[in-house]
């Protein structure tokens, strides 16, 4: 009897959604984002589809970097590469996109590996340093290659459809976006409960030691490069289906920083800090321009208003630096506590 | 031919230096299956030079060490785990964000078979291994080392004494056959060490372990060992049992130099 209630508890301990309160909360969570796009319009839809791409790739990035603690700023090079693959295989091989997407996972999963080599000798802002050269390898080919990635005309991508249906509207396009995200996320938060993600943040945090638990340091770096690639590879083969176009400029290597700001300020080694993270790079730009557009109207303001976005967004980011070094995540967390304890916060 | 059964693990002539330093001196040693081994000496003797050179973390110059007639020289550091060898430190190596469940299961890493696609989905296999873990951790080795109130805590914000409890734990989930432990009782009051003792000596019995112990508390180490290794300088200046360390001459003599203080300290 007691033996059985013991087992009871363990199972209930090691579910990701522990009481019934937070399962319900959840499907009406789910049933709001799958009602959503009938009620919201084409520019909001097209900036939550930027926003689903961008938790994909930085589900990856943070996998990789607030995990494993391997810092990379090659990851819009690892995008690039899903990007391209995935256009090439539409359209000159003729695969159907759902196709492609896990083929580009799988193209920049490879090339993540060989450019996380380095990261068996090197670490921290050396390690940075590398991946830096991967996104000025990739740029480089994305551009000359012209047989293959067209150079600077680019690759125009059709919309992707399902048994006649196609996925030409934001709105409907959503729904692609919606279920990669759903999985994405579902995996990545598997992932660091079991023995592969717990090697990796014992990596993080204390390598020697994880040596010691048998975990094989070579291996596990790669494994961690590859599975971020791998999420890089899919946000930018979703990208390229929904944009339906590639050019070698849309993947600099201030897009990799943007990615690395992502999750630093959603919160490294979070997944939800992926999530948070990823809203906040893309809405907050967009918030920003409003702002400004409205302001710029008033013509004695228009010469110092129209560089105060970039101004406002940078501050934001070294705020959270600041104040917030765990990021939203953490932010969140403890609003949560303050609520759920209110008003014996104190 | 002999020795290779007498023995479980076999230290041969192992030297190593840093710079001009002598750390270890051609220490030859070996540890019976079974036996509670324990390695004693003044600050700096080498003592724990030795362990890491054991897990390959230092290369010695020269030498040999044998784990069931295996060479461990040539092994990386991370092949040593799967052998069944574990430690713990002197200045605990634990993964410090982690929860103590989280560092006690990565303990048992070798043992575990999902990797990065099932782990990932979480089903069928890789959810019942999940479980047998947790069940395993929590009956077995969380239970004997009566840290049930902890489990949840992050390393971090434990005190030192419970932190070096929660590295045994973690040592215990890799189910060695051999136990390295440097100084488990350091920093600890009276109490604590003697649950730290009765612990090794469960885990010696009931689990069958070797141990290997560094310790300083003389007390303990003259109580549980089978046979105690007396380095100094680099060097072994002694080996048998705890009453004829207790009486060489040697060991007396290098300790502490002062003879009455060191009887006392000895214990004798
Ligand atoms: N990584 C290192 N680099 C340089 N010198 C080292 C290193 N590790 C150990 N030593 C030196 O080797 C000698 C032996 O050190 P060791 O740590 O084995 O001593 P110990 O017997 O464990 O002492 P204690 O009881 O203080 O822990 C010391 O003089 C120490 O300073
Ligand atoms: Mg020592």
């Amino acid at each position: 009897m007691r033996c059985g209630d013991f087992k009871d508890t363990y199972v209930r301990d090691e579910a990701i959604f522990q009481s019934v309160f937070v399962k319900v909360w959840l499907a009406l969570f789910l049933v709001c984002l799958l009602i959503f796009p009938f009620l919201a319009n084409e520019y909001v839809l097209y900036i939550v589809n930027l926003i689903g791409i961008a938790i994909i790739g930085a589900h990856g990035l943070n996998l990789l970097t607030g995990f494993t603690g391997q810092i990379s700023l090659g990851h819009a090079a690892f995008i690039g590469v899903g990007a391209y693959t995935s256009a090439i295989l539409i359209t000159r091989v003729g695969i159907p996109f759902w196709w492609s997407v896990p083929m580009a996972g799988i193209m920049s999963a490879f090339v993540g590996v060989i450019i996380g080599i380095p990261s068996l000798r090197i670490k921290g802002l050396y390690l940075a340093i590398a991946t830096i050269a991967a996104q000025f390898i990739f740029e480089y080919v994305f551009m000359t290659w012209e047989s293959m990635t067209r150079g600077i005309r680019g690759i125009n991508v059709p919309d992707p459809e399902l048994f006649g249906f196609r996925f030409d509207t934001e709105r409907k396009f959503y729904f692609i976006t919606l279920f990669f995200v759903v999985v994405g996320t579902l995996y990545a938060r598997n992932l660091i409960r079991t023995r592969v993600g717990r090697a990796f943040i014992a990596i993080r945090d204390r390598d020697l030691a994880a040596e010691l638990m048998g975990i094989n340091l070579f291996r596990y770096k790669l494994t961690s490069f590859a599975i971020s690639s791998f999420y890089a590879g899919v946000a930018g083969s979703l990208w390229v289906s929904f944009m339906n176009i590639v050019t070698p400029e849309h993947f600099p290597l201030s897009l990799s920083i943007e990615y690395l700001a992502m999750v630093i300020v959603g919160g490294l080694g979070s997944v939800l800090g992926s999530i948070y993270g990823a809203i906040f790079m893309v809405l907050v730009p967009e918030i920003l321009r409003f702002g400004t557009d409205f302001i710029k109207d008033i013509p004695a303001f228009q010469h110092i208003f129209a560089p105060l976005r970039e101004v406002v967004f940078g501050a934001l980011i070294v705020f959270f630096l600041i104040f917030e070094p765990r990021g939203l995540a953490e932010l969140w967390r403890r609003m949560k506590n303050f609520f759920l304890l209110w008003p014996f916060s104190y | 031919m002999e020795g290779r059964e007498k023995y479980q693990l076999k230290i041969e002539d192992i030297h190593l230096s840093f710079g001009g330093l002598k750390a270890l001196n051609g220490v030859t040693t070996g540890v019976r299956s079974g036996e509670i081994f324990s390695i004693i000496g003044p600050n700096g003797a080498g003592k724990t030079c030795l362990l890491n050179c054991i897990n390959r973390f230092y290369h010695p110059e020269k030498g040999k060490t044998l784990f069931e007639g295996q060479d461990l020289s040539r092994l990386k550091a991370h092949k040593i785990a799967s052998l069944g060898i574990a430690r713990t430190f002197q200045n605990v190596e634990l993964f410090g964000h982690m929860t103590v469940l989280d560092n006690i299961k990565l303990g048992a890493h070798i043992h575990m078979k999902s990797g990065s696609i099932s782990g990932g989905i979480y089903y069928g296999k890789t959810r019942r291994e999940e479980m047998a873990l947790r069940e395993h951790i929590e009956e077995e080795i969380i239970d004997l080392l009566e840290i049930e109130q902890i489990r949840k805590k992050t390393v971090h914000t434990l005190p030192y004494g419970l932190q070096k409890r929660v590295e045994l734990a973690r040592a215990l989930a890799m189910r060695p056959k051999i136990l390295l432990l440097d100084e488990p009782a350091t920093g600890m009051n009276l109490e604590e060490t003697e649950d730290i003792a009765r612990f090794i000596l469960d885990i010696n019995e009931e689990w069958g372990v070797t141990i290997i112990l560094i310790e300083h508390d003389m007390g303990v180490v003259m109580d549980i060992s089978d046979r105690i290794c007396v380095l100094d300088f680099g060097q072994k200046i002694a080996e048998g049992e705890p009453e004829e360390i207790r009486h060489n001459e040697h060991v007396i003599r290098a300790y502490l130099g002062e003879e009455d203080v060191t009887y006392s300290r000895l214990g004798a």
